[in-house]
């Protein structure tokens, strides 16, 4: 496989063909914010959040998604994109009912760290205070829409890692949510295997254990990471 | 089936013509004025007047002047007779026998009939779109014979490359570019894909083109495969359009048993199928990746491209996915040539582009001009400009995607360009006419919450923006907005723009950004003075502090 020159925020680095850019930044240690991306499952560039200024493109590019070619330069820490991933997170915590102080990922909550990360340090836009229904029909879990923020981390474990195919996203726009089986109780969905791995995905409290109370959520993701590389490399972590 | 059998059903068709002919529009919008009575009745006429030698009734697709619906236009030469209705229709049989018919009648040399040129609508109102004979009599078919029979693959690509043909879904993407890539991909399957999916709020060309004549479209289908390497074909229609899926299913139905799709067309080793999927509602599902995802049977969401269709698609197969209207102008370059597409239009933009003439006009329609042809002269020449002498101050193109170019800019010839540098786009030709009593803020709230409720909700900026601009919108023509807010609902729209992952995040503020540019004052007429102490002002307590 060929490799790839290019340079990402001044810094000349060489990237295997086909890794996309957040692959190849990551490898040279440099970072970026991501939310909907979960190394293991196949990426869908929904969070906007890694998108980057790449010299020739007119367009942002998600990281995630898009691959190296090369000479490619690429900026991935501007002024314009600190203000579009601020921007971006304050229409998140804007969108549901993202209460910190009670809630079970408080803590361990990846849009927390991230709204501490990039800066944003209050909401501009009016609160929605939608209505959702919790379901803590399942024996193991819970789902509280809430704190959902549409990833759609859990869909893509449960259907690539797992293969199990229970949830799903329902709906359309603002009212678009995750479903289990045909949108039944997840408690009554039969092809739910109760593997936990939607959970471990989960960035936010929106899937909890149940009976873990405020801030005591941690999740293993180590496990999800375990079953890919063993799957995808043939080498157990051990 | 060759070229001798097209031309012998085309003699066929020819000598079976009566003396007159009364040709009855069949599109969606005469149907809803109750044309199908209109010609039952004057079916009923002609054979209780024994007159069935001499009469043909004929359906056909649009007349394009749909406000004044029914439309039955009497041949050879004869007028256009407008709001016919039941009680009215046997008066045309009897002005056929010398008689005089009180009926209004268009004026054929109004501007709105002068001004069109017809390569897309060429048909519409002609043949009838139920009989795949009344096609060929109108030289159907025989440029998908030429091409399969006379020129090779590369030569349609070279054609379609020189008539400089841009796509006319809206974004104006080159036709032949589009069609290289497809070709040059490799695999040995490939798709060809009609997006039929018309969602705009007020558009009805690709409908109407659909009603008027099917074949046309699977026959620029069967051309695109044959130069992509395609063997199928799939039009994506709307479940809206009853009418244009039923006709399709017909058109499709008759082709395949007259041998021109199917296997082994004109007898060369050429195979071309078509199938229509149908849309469930969704208008995201006009974006070309949402599409094919809805073809595969998945949740209709866009992914981000590259890899674009042509080199990954349907079945991560490469995929040529062009708009009814572009399919609909390839037979004609392949007949006449590309020269002479290429002699029409402007140097960037080349043959004609359909509207659907709607909104505060006096002529509402269906309506085919040269690009180039100005704003001006299709409002108010063409359209009669607004009834009850109203003034004009906007017109919207492009629908959620496009914006409003007022009128002080309708010199603007209509190309590609052109529009774009207003703010607006060309779009896939909806064209919403507005008059002074029309409040643009509002318009740009109804266009805001189109977006927000269409909004598929995968990319945060789309589904979350949009719901945010619909609210600060909200806010503003309820008079609690102030001069922050304004500011925020901008750098919003600068946010939705430029972050989304597919065409319908990334144009929805179009609407409010020209509204914005144009019509600045009206926003700003209706926000509160900031209180001192950072308190907002409300309406009540607005009234009461001077």
């Amino acid at each position: 496989m060929a490799a790839k020159t290019l340079t990402i925020d001044g810094k000349e680095i060489s990237a295997e063909e086909g890794a996309t850019i957040l692959q190849a930044a990551e490898e040279h240690g440099i970072t970026m914010p991501t939310l909907c991306h979960l190394d293991g499952v196949y990426d869908v560039g929904a969070c906007r959040l890694c998108l980057v200024e790449v010299a020739g493109t007119p367009k942002l590019l998600p990281a995630c998604t898009t691959r190296v070619t090369e000479g490619m330069d690429v900026k991935t820490d501007t002024e314009r994109l600190r203000k579009y991933r601020r921007m971006t997170l304050e229409l998140l915590f804007a969108e549901r009912n993202h209460v910190c102080a009670v809630c079970v990922a408080n803590g361990h909550c990846e849009l927390q760290s991230l709204a501490y990360s990039q800066g944003m340090d209050h909401v501009r836009y009016e609160y929605r205070f939608p209505h959702w229904e919790v379901d803590n029909t399942h024996p193991l879990f819970g789902m509280d829409p809430h704190r959902c923020i549409l990833c759609t981390r859990c869909v893509r474990a449960c259907w690539h890692i797992e293969g199990a195919g229970t949830l799903n996203v329902s709906g359309r726009s603002a009212g678009s949510h995750i479903i289990t089986d045909l949108n039944q109780p997840w408690g009554l969905a039969d092809s739910c295997t109760r593997c936990g791995k939607c959970v471990m995905s989960c960035p936010t409290g929106a899937l909890y254990y149940k009976g873990s109370t405020v801030s005591e959520m941690e999740r293993d993701r180590s496990k999800l990471e375990f079953i890919v590389t063993a799957r995808e490399k043939k080498q157990w972590i051990a | 089936m060759d070229r001798q059998d097209l031309l012998k059903i085309k003699e066929r068709e020819l000598a079976r013509r009566k003396k007159f002919t009364l040709r009855c529009c069949m599109a969606a919008g005469c149907i809803s004025a109750n044309a199908e009575a209109v010609k039952a009745q004057l079916e009923k006429t002609v054979a209780d007047l024994g007159m069935a030698d001499d009469v043909e009734v004929r359906g056909v697709g649009c007349l394009k002047l749909c406000c004044q619906g029914p439309l039955v236009q009497v041949d050879p030469r004869g007028p256009l007779y407008e709001k016919v209705t039941t009680d009215t229709a046997p008066a045309i049989i009897g002005s056929l026998k010398g008689g005089k018919a009180n009926l209004s009648q268009a004026d054929p040399h109004h501007p709105f009939f002068e001004r069109q040129q017809a390569i897309v609508l060429a048909n519409s109102g002609q043949v009838d779109p139920e009989r795949i004979d009344s096609y060929i009599a109108a030289d159907g078919y025989l440029a998908l014979h030429h091409a399969l029979t006379e020129m090779t693959p590369k030569e349609v690509l070279d054609a379609i490359d020189a008539s400089g043909l841009r796509g006319r879904g809206g974004a104006g993407f080159p036709t032949g570019l589009k069609w290289g890539t497809v070709a040059k991909s490799p695999g040995t399957k490939k798709y060809v894909i009609c997006n039929a999916d018309e969602g705009d709020p007020g558009a009805f060309m690709d409908r109407c083109v659909l009603e008027s004549d099917p074949h046309n479209i699977l026959e620029g289908m069967a051309i695109a495969g044959f130069a992509v390497g395609a063997d199928q074909g799939f039009i994506y229609v709307r479940a809206e359009y009853p009418l244009a899926i039923s006709r399709l299913q017909l058109a499709i139905k008759q082709a395949k048993q007259l041998g021109v799709l199917g296997s082994g067309i004109f007898g060369s080793p050429f195979n071309f199928n078509v199938d229509i999927r149908i849309g469930a509602g969704a208008f995201v599902c006009g974006e070309e990746t949402a599409l094919m995802m809805s073809i595969e049977g998945r949740r209709g969401t866009p992914r981000p491209r590259p890899p674009f269709p042509a080199e990954s698609g349907l079945w991560e197969c490469p995929t040529l996915i062009n708009n009814v209207e572009t399919f609909a102008n390839v037979a004609a370059i392949i007949r006449h040539g590309a020269d002479w597409f290429a002699g029409i239009g402007t140097e960037k933009s080349k043959g004609t582009k359909v509207f659907a003439l709607a909104g505060k006009i006096t002529n509402t329609g269906l309506i085919e001009v040269p690009m180039g042809t100005s704003l001006r002269t299709i409002v108010e020449e063409m359209g009669g400009g607004a009834p009850d002498g109203g003034r004009i101050k906007a017109v919207q193109t492009g629908g959620p995607s496009g914006g409003c170019i007022p009128a002080e800019a309708f010199d603007v010839p209509v190309d590609y360009e052109s529009l774009g540098q207003l703010g607006s786009i060309m779009g896939s030709g909806g064209m919403i006419v507005m008059d002074q009593t029309t409040n643009m803020v509002e318009i740009a709230r109804f266009f805001m919450e189109f977006c927000k409720d269409e909004s598929c909700g995968k990319c945060v900026p789309c589904r979350a923006g949009t719901a945010q601009l619909y609210a600060l919108l909200t806010k503003i023509i309820e008079r609690r907005a102030t001069a922050r807010d304004l500011q925020i609902l901008e750098e919003l729209c600068d946010l939705v723009k430029h972050t989304s992952l597919c065409g319908l995040g990334q144009t929805a503020p179009n609407p409010t950004l020209s509204t914005l540019r144009f019509f600045r004052s009206e926003y700003e007429a209706l926000l509160q003075p900031e209180l001192p102490n950072g308190a907002r002002a409300t309406p009540a307590n607005h009234l009461v502090t001077p």
